[in-house]
């Protein structure tokens, strides 16, 4: 799942079957900053909670529908959360990984 | 499946069901030199992983709904494992 903050409705009285009932939100896409990354797209809100401004989480591709009550329709992006809040330790980014890291020397 | 690191965690009281008390992690995607690379995801943790923790990732629907058994599930990236190593030839 991304970031993404909600920034507009979309109105379509006319749709596929299943579809009826859906919210339909314009989304912008963030990044894990929660800064703005590429363009702003369309996404179900299956939540049903969700409006202009808030900072949300949205689930991609075929898993998108899954969060749907009817699950076997024509959505590709879901909003499935609302953030309360994002804690990180920006002291540990950057640091090594927790892992042991080995590199193999080169085959003969 | 990829390599990753735990750089924070997610709360949300507002979530669809699928989500109800599991716990989501930020993690950062790792290449090869352990290094972050920007790309990212919110994931469900099955390890208790925490920030910090370099963990395995799966980021696909079909196995993931199968490690938190659900159908249906809308939920496509989760922590499967805790890494102690990574060993690549360079």
């Amino acid at each position: 799942m991304k970031f993404a903050r909600v920034i507009g409705t979309v109105v379509a009285t006319r749709k596929y079957e299943g579809m009826e009932g859906i919210k339909f939100l314009v989304v912008q896409p963030l990044d894990e900053d929660r800064k703005p990354k590429g363009r702003p797209q369309i996404a179900a809100d299956a939540t049903a909670q969700a409006g202009p401004g808030e900072l949300v989480f949205m689930v991609a591709s075929r898993e998108g529908a899954q969060a749907l009550p009817e699950v076997f329709v024509p959505v590709d992006l879901a909003i499935t959360g609302i953030v309360d809040e994002v804690e990180v330790d920006t002291s540990r980014r950057r640091d090594k990984p927790t892992a042991n890291w080995i590199k193999l020397g080169e085959v003969d | 499946m990829y390599i990753g690191k735990v750089i924070g965690t997610v709360v949300a009281t507002i979530k669809i069901s699928h989500l109800e008390r599991r716990k989501l992690l930020l993690v950062d995607q790792l290449d090869l030199d352990g290094q972050e690379t920007g790309e990212y995801d919110i994931a469900v943790d099955t390890c208790q992983a925490g920030p910090g923790d370099t963990v395995l990732v799966i980021d696909e629907g079909n196995g993931a709904r199968q490690v938190l058994n659900l159908d249906p599930g809308a939920v496509r990236a989760v922590i499967v494992g805790v890494v102690d190593e990574v060993a690549v030839r360079s």
